[in-house]
This record gives structure tokens, sequence and C-alpha cells, in this order.
């Protein structure tokens, strides 16, 4: 039988309708009583919150990300290779050997300039 | 009733199936869960030498049960400046992520709710959804240790996804297939020394690393390190919202768990009670020297419960072989969690991008070379297991 993707969306719904249902009974069932002194400020250990906690990111996420990026990319390309290599022969496996040292390299560049580093 | 059934449009089948599907995934994932808190506190009660649950049930095993009634009464509490949008979706994407990696596991022979044939591809994707999970509850929650919590859960979750993608194309290279019961069935060929975790025992050993990283499981459990952060990146949820995170923790130990079971150790595959009992008669049969009663007695009750090899019974076996695996990792990931200390977030890093990243492109190309060589000039000793196992004799092949 062919399968299709709708089990995935099924299962989605499923899971998702599970969740609102039991949001529905704590709703029908649960204490609401938000209006008491204190309760709705954010938790800070006990103190009054002083600031907003939304704030710009330090940049070396952005350096991690690019890092991801990269190698993720490299995942995608290596996984056709690897599913049908034995019948690509030598020359694809040298090729995709090239292509590792590349990003190798390049990760051992990455680390030598230190961005790899978390401060 | 199958008259009616076959009258429906095609369509309406198909959605019906799924939706089955789904509630049959969902109620595995939460009987799952049901056990796994359970067992985790059990496990952590008797590492640190106390009782434990013990009261609700037989000796505390029923403890999800009064949990979760005791979190349905609980008062919701949603602070003044969250990010409504993010801080309500967050739980709904993180449970997802959790139930759906369910659809492709393989629970027995040809047990899998949907055999997609780009399963491994497809992990990785889910696997994506947990960061963002994680990274809208730290937004959204406007509270300065979730936001660090899930800073340092997103960066974490993407460098260790890198890692584990990686630690995989060695199984993959192996079978030749994206496919995770054509993974099994490579096992089940190859026999209990060819399971993976021989072969790719350095894939094995990045595997098991990253999967705890991903699932911020202690020792990696940065993004809610409460020593730190209170609880990291669920800080301010409370009640039934806090219960779906717990719920989607669990889920995913269980259903990484499983992947690995599935990758590295055989899936369903395993002996069944005639096959055990073959074996047991020849041990005592001295493997044919000395025949006796008693192995011949043992050998004939394995021909008489011959039909537990197929059909139903083959069915139930491989599924208990499956479950066994499975909570074997979630033990191992209990055991790590409740003996190792926490590590520094810069330490985590460090181990995933200068140790665990180029081990894992190391070991695609030894198995590159290896399989290659295999592959190629049939009958040399190629990998180190199996030249151990041929040279005792144990494996020819």
């Amino acid at each position: 039988m062919a399968y299709s993707y709708v089990d995935i969306l099924a299962t989605a719904i499923v899971a998702i309708g599970f969740i609102l249902m039991n949001y529905l009974t704590v709703w029908l069932l649960a204490p609401k009583n938000p209006l008491q002194g204190e309760k709705l400020e954010t938790y800070e250990c006990g103190e009054l919150p002083f600031d907003d906690a939304l704030v710009n990111f330090n940049i070396r996420y952005y350096v991690f990300a690019l890092t991801f990026f990269v190698f993720d990319m490299e995942a995608i390309f290596l996984y056709p290779w690897a599913v049908v290599f034995n019948a690509l022969g030598l020359a694809a496996l040298l090729e995709m050997f090239s292509f590792l040292l590349v990003l190798a390299v390049g990760l051992f560049y990455a680390y030598k300039k230190g961005v790899l580093h978390w401060v | 009733m199958v008259a009616l059934w076959n009258n429906l449009p095609h369509l309406v089948q198909i959605w019906l199936l799924g939706l089955g599907k789904g509630s049959l995934i969902l109620v595995w994932c939460l009987a799952n869960f049901a056990f796994a808190m359970v067992l985790e506190r059990k496990v952590s009660a008797w590492m640190q030498n106390r009782v434990g649950p013990w009261r609700s049930g037989l000796h505390g095993w029923l403890q999800a049960i009064p949990d979760l009634l005791k979190l349905f009464v609980k008062e919701y509490i949603e602070p003044r400046n969250v990010d409504r949008p993010l801080f309500i979706l967050a739980p709904l994407v993180g449970f997802l992520s959790a139930v759906l990696i369910w659809l492709i596991v393989p629970i027995g022979p040809g047990g899998t709710a949907m055999n997609l044939d780009i399963g491994i591809i497809f992990i990785a994707a889910i696997t994506g959804y947990d960061v963002i999970a994680i990274f809208m509850a730290g937004w959204g929650s406007n509270n300065k240790y979730s936001l660090l919590g899930a800073m340092r859960g997103a960066a974490q979750m993407i460098s260790y996804e890198v890692t584990l993608v990686m630690s995989i194309i060695g199984v993959v290279m192996m079978v030749g297939s994206l496919r995770l019961s054509d993974i099994v069935e490579a096992q089940v060929n190859r026999g209990f020394f060819g399971w993976f975790l021989l072969p790719q025992i350095i894939g094995f050993g990045v595997f098991i690393i990253a999967s705890l990283a991903e699932l911020n499981r202690a020792p990696f459990d940065l993004s809610e390190a409460e020593s730190e952060l209170v609880s990291g990146y669920h800080t301010e949820y409370s009640g039934f919202r806090w219960a779906v995170f717990a719920l989607t923790e669990y889920i995913h130990l269980v259903g990484w768990s499983s992947i690995a079971a599935t990758l590295f150790l055989g899936g369903w595959s395993g002996p069944n009670l005639p096959q055990v009992l073959q074996g047991l008669g020849n041990i005592l049969n001295g493997l044919g020297a000395f025949t006796n009663v008693a192995g011949d007695a043992v050998s004939n009750a394995a021909v008489s419960i011959g039909f537990m090899n197929t059909g139903m019974w083959a069915w139930a076996v491989g599924f208990i072989w499956f479950a066994l695996k499975t909570y074997l990792f979630v033990f191992l990931a209990m055991w790590i969690r409740w003996t190792l200390p926490r590590v520094r977030i810069d330490q985590l890093m460090d181990l995933g991008w200068k140790f665990l990243l180029p081990v894992s492109l190391f070991n695609i190309f030894l198995t590159g070379v290896l399989r290659f060589v295999a592959v190629n000039y049939n009958g040399l000793p190629v990998s180190l297991g199996s030249f151990t196992l041929r040279l005792l004799g144990l494996w020819a092949n």
C-alpha cells in the first residue's frame, strides 16, 4: 500500500487535540484568582524584576549558527551519498572525502581562529 | 463493518487510518511517560539510597496518575509581561516534536506506523522543532533565567544536532537505506555480532553523548540548570502547561532511546523462546558430542512450541525485545543523570565542536574506506570487530 504523509498531520492533530482537551479540563477545574498582590510579576527569586529580559543577543550566536548551517548542509549532501555509495565506486568515495577534507580544514580554521570558543 | 469501510471514499479511509494511528501513538506515548517518570524517580531514589514514591499503586508505580490529577486543579498563572502567542504555543510545539518521532520507529516486525523511506532525515527534521520550542518558551517568558536557559539550549542543541546527524551516517552507509525498518532487517541478517553496536562503536559512542545533549538531560541539562537558572526555559510555566514540558521530556527520552535501540542494538530482533530452548538443548547435548535425555527433552520442547516462531507470537516477541532494548537505554540515561555532575557551557560546546564533530567525521571516513574494501575485495577481514570474530571463527560472512 502506498503511504502518504497524512499520518504526520493526523498525529499532529491528535496530539494537539489531546493537549487542548486537557487545557479545557484545567480551565473547568482549576481555581482562577489572578489579581492577588504581585502574583503576575515575572519570577526573579523574590525580587521585583528591574528590567525587561528581552535584550540583544551576543554576536557569538551568529558564528555558531553559521557553522551549524554549514555542517547541516553538509549532512544533507552526505545522506544521499551514504545511501548509494556502494554502487558508485571509488570515484564517488574520493570525491566525498575531498569534500569532507575541505570541511574539516574549515573546522580546523574556525578552531584556530577561536570562534568555537565559548566565553 | 467491512462493507461499510470499503464504501468510504479513499480520502476518508486514509484520514481515519491516520487518526487511528495517531491515537494509538498518543496512548503509547502517555503509557511510556507514566512508566518512565516513575522509573526515573525510583532509579534516583535507589541511587541516592532513598525510598522514592511508594504510596499510590503497588510500590508507588501508579504515581503518575495522582500527579496528573493534581496538575489538573492547579491554578495556571500567566505573568503580566509575557509574549503571549509564543508563551502559549511553546509547549505545544515541543510536545508535537516528541510525539511525531514515534511515527517511524519500528516497534515490531512490520510494526511501523509510517514506513518512511527518509526515516532518518525525518528524525533530524523533527529534532529541529524542539530547538524552536525551547527558544519560544524562553523568549516568550520574558524572564532573564528563561532567556539564558533558552539561549544555552539553542546553542547546545544546534551544536549537537550536527554531531548526531553525522554519527548516524555510518549506520546508513552500512545499510544503504534511510528507512528504519530496513536498518533493523539488515541487523537481523547480520546476526547478533553484526548489530551496529560493534561495527559502528565510534558512531554509537558519539550518538549516545550527542543524544543526551539533544535531550537536555544531565550532565548536559544546561538549559534548565536548577542550581543556576531556577529551572531555565520553563521557569514561568505552571500547572498543566508545565506538565506538557514534563510529558515532552520523558516522551523524548523514550523516543530517542528507541531510536538508539533501532540503530545500534538491532531494534526488535532477538531470539524467541523456541530458539533459546533449541540453543539450550544443543548445549546440554554438548553440541552433539554426548547426546543425553535432558538435552533431547529440551530440544523436543523447542520443537513442540515451534508455533511461536510465526504470526502474532513473533510480533509479540519482537515487541518485547524492542521494549527491553529501549528501556536499557532509558536506564542508561537515568544512570548517567544521577551519577555525573553537570558540565559547564564552554566545556559542553568544546566537547561538541572540537571533539565529537571531528570524531564523527573520522567515523564517516573510516566506515567509507572499510565498506569500500569490504564490498570490492570480498573476503578480506575488514573492520576490527569482524576481524576479531573471524579470527575466533564466530563469524564467516
